[in-house]
């Protein structure tokens, strides 16, 4: 069945991009909006536009039957989740299809598979792809959990098998320690997560973030090459390159093909993404996680490749076979992706909502800016502080630093506070410059050369 | 006897509990202390504790649990 038309089950700036990417396919576009976003830029650019819910969250965007009566109302083929909200949740997947729509996105039992840590880690074993070495699956008990460290050594991370985006995690450094956090890590898991059970990892202490873009069609599985997410903020990623630049060939050969076994193991169709690990000093890579979604950060994949990611994932849902091969699939130069949050980085990156009163966005050639944001529109307190992303291509990494250090200086958002100076900062600095830093770099730095930098701004002011 | 206003300094979503399986911070007719908590504002994503700012008595809710609120907004009230 072709798509026709497409739900939006989304807000912010994905919501955008997804509407862009329907248009572009010729698609009648709806979108849906709790209460406080009837004011968003979806809502504006969509051929038609839905109230379903009060602001919070799981009132509207985390509410499944006001998200399905609205698609059943307006008499839509098909459901874009986008990322967050009910993207990765497989009983809304299914809901979908049950209401004879087609979900843009896996099955709901891709979704559930992949989405339970310890199954994923199973599958991700039976497809050859390395993972971090720690339990095979569910620990019994605390003697399973001795039993395991015995192997890996310490320190060791226990991780809630229903957890996930950086939460229900404890790192642990003796068996003193062990026996101490276990019995409380089961209890938080089952009252986080309905699910106390839980499984275990060694600490790999300087690791990069590295991560293979995948895309399917139930039948056919390419890579779209990898993206380089080491800076981050409370596990939450700041700034995404692609490709990684540093990765020696063979590596990243290997890390591909093992992303793409994996899809090919579990049938994967629409577009995914494969987390791994990269332990540089011994050049081993390691599974992590899948997500079963869109990401954030996959403009800078569709820079280096040229592939519309979103007008991809929509297509294969509609029943069309991959438009690309793996050989016609080529990297050209290099790009980096900026989070802009309506955060301050200098008050601890406290989030601000509010009016954005002026709103300058670069242009040029390789500058590109998916937001949310337009002259007047007020952001609302209740979603999470993103307000746009702005993407940077140049020919080598070393000219994408220096129009990405113009393009934040063209980039112009008045009303509220900003991570601007924060990538101004990065986009200058020596270790960013040379690819020096790994998951755990940026919150020291923002303690010592980001804070350092501050004052002596303030001086000389 | 007067009434004085406690106002959110914040936008966002308010919550009179620091989390679902916990008594509220304060019932309705406690008496506060300028330093008591008296809730929290959620606001993308982050959790700001309100103090009351005033010592008073018999705090009167005028916000629901998990409602949204607007900066400068009467959240509750309490007696002198």
């Amino acid at each position: 069945m072709t798509i026709r038309s497409v739900l939006v089950a989304n807000r912010g700036e994905i919501a955008v991009r997804v509407i862009r990417a329907a248009k572009a396919l010729g698609m009648r576009t709806v979108q849906v909006h709790s209460a406080a976003d009837a004011d968003m830029l979806a809502v504006k650019l969509a051929d038609e536009a839905v109230n379903i819910g009060p602001p919070a969250p799981k009132k509207s965007y985390l509410n499944i039957e006001a998200v399905i009566a609205a698609a059943k109302a307006t008499g839509v083929d098909a459901v874009h989740p986008g990322y967050g909200f009910l993207s990765e949740n497989g009983d809304f997947a299914d809901a979908v299809v049950n209401a004879g729509l087609i979900f843009i996105g896996p099955s709901g039992d891709a979704i559930r598979l992949l989405g339970d840590k310890v199954a994923a880690r199973k599958v991700a074993a039976k497809a050859g792809v390395p993972t971090v070495p720690g339990s095979d699956g569910r620990l019994d008990d605390l003697d399973a959990a001795k039993k395991v460290v015995e192997k890996t050594g310490f320190p060791v991370m226990i991780k809630a098998a229903a957890g996930g985006g950086g939460r229900g995690i404890r790192i642990v450094n003796s068996i003193a320690e062990l026996e101490n956090q276990f019995p409380q890590a089961s209890a938080e898991a089952a009252a986080a997560f309905g699910d106390g059970g839980l499984y275990m990892e060694k600490v790999i202490t300087k690791a990069r973030h590295v991560e293979v873009q995948i895309l399917g069609d139930g039948e056919n599985f390419v890579h779209c090459f990898e993206r380089e997410c080491s800076l981050q903020r409370r596990r939450q990623k700041v700034w995404e390159e692609a490709p990684s630049f540093l990765l020696p060939a063979d590596v990243r050969e290997k890390l591909c093909a093992s992303a793409v076994a994996l899809a090919r193991e579990v049938k994967y169709r629409g577009a995914g993404t494969v987390e791994y690990l990269y332990d540089e000093d011994a050049q081993e890579f390691y599974f992590i996680e899948v997500n079963t979604r869109i990401q954030v950060e996959h403009p800078v994949t569709e820079m280096i490749t040229g592939i519309d990611l979103v007008q991809e994932m929509i297509k294969v849902c509609g029943g069309a076979t991959l438009s690309v091969k793996q050989d016609d699939i080529k990297v050209h130069g290099h790009a980096i992706e900026c989070r802009i949050n309506a955060e301050d980085p200098a008050k601890g990156f406290m989030p601000a909502p509010g009016l954005v009163t002026t709103l300058k966005v670069p242009e040029g050639e390789g500058i590109r800016f998916d937001t949310m944001l337009y002259e007047g529109y007020t952001v609302p307190p209740f979603y999470d502080s993103l307000l746009g992303k702005l993407i940077v291509w140049a020919e080598t990494r070393d000219a994408c630093l220096a129009r990405l250090k113009t393009a934040l200086e063209g980039l112009v958002v008045e009303g509220v506070p900003t991570t601007i100076p924060l990538h101004l900062a990065l986009a200058t600095d020596d270790h960013v410059r040379r690819g020096d830093f790994h998951t755990r770099f940026l919150e020291p730095w923002l303690e010592s050369d980001f804070a350092t930098a501050g004052d002596k701004k303030a001086e000389v002011a | 006897m007067s009434k004085l206003e406690i106002r959110s300094p914040l936008p966002g979503t308010f919550y009179r509990a620091s989390s679902p399986d916990v008594p509220p911070f304060k019932a309705d007719g406690d008496a506060v202390a300028s330093g008591d908590t008296i809730g929290l504002i959620e606001v993308m994503k982050t959790f700001q504790e309100i103090p009351a700012g005033i010592d008073g008595k018999a705090i009167t809710f005028l916000v629901d649990n998990e409602e949204p609120v607007m900066a400068g907004q009467v959240i509750a009230e309490v007696e002198q």
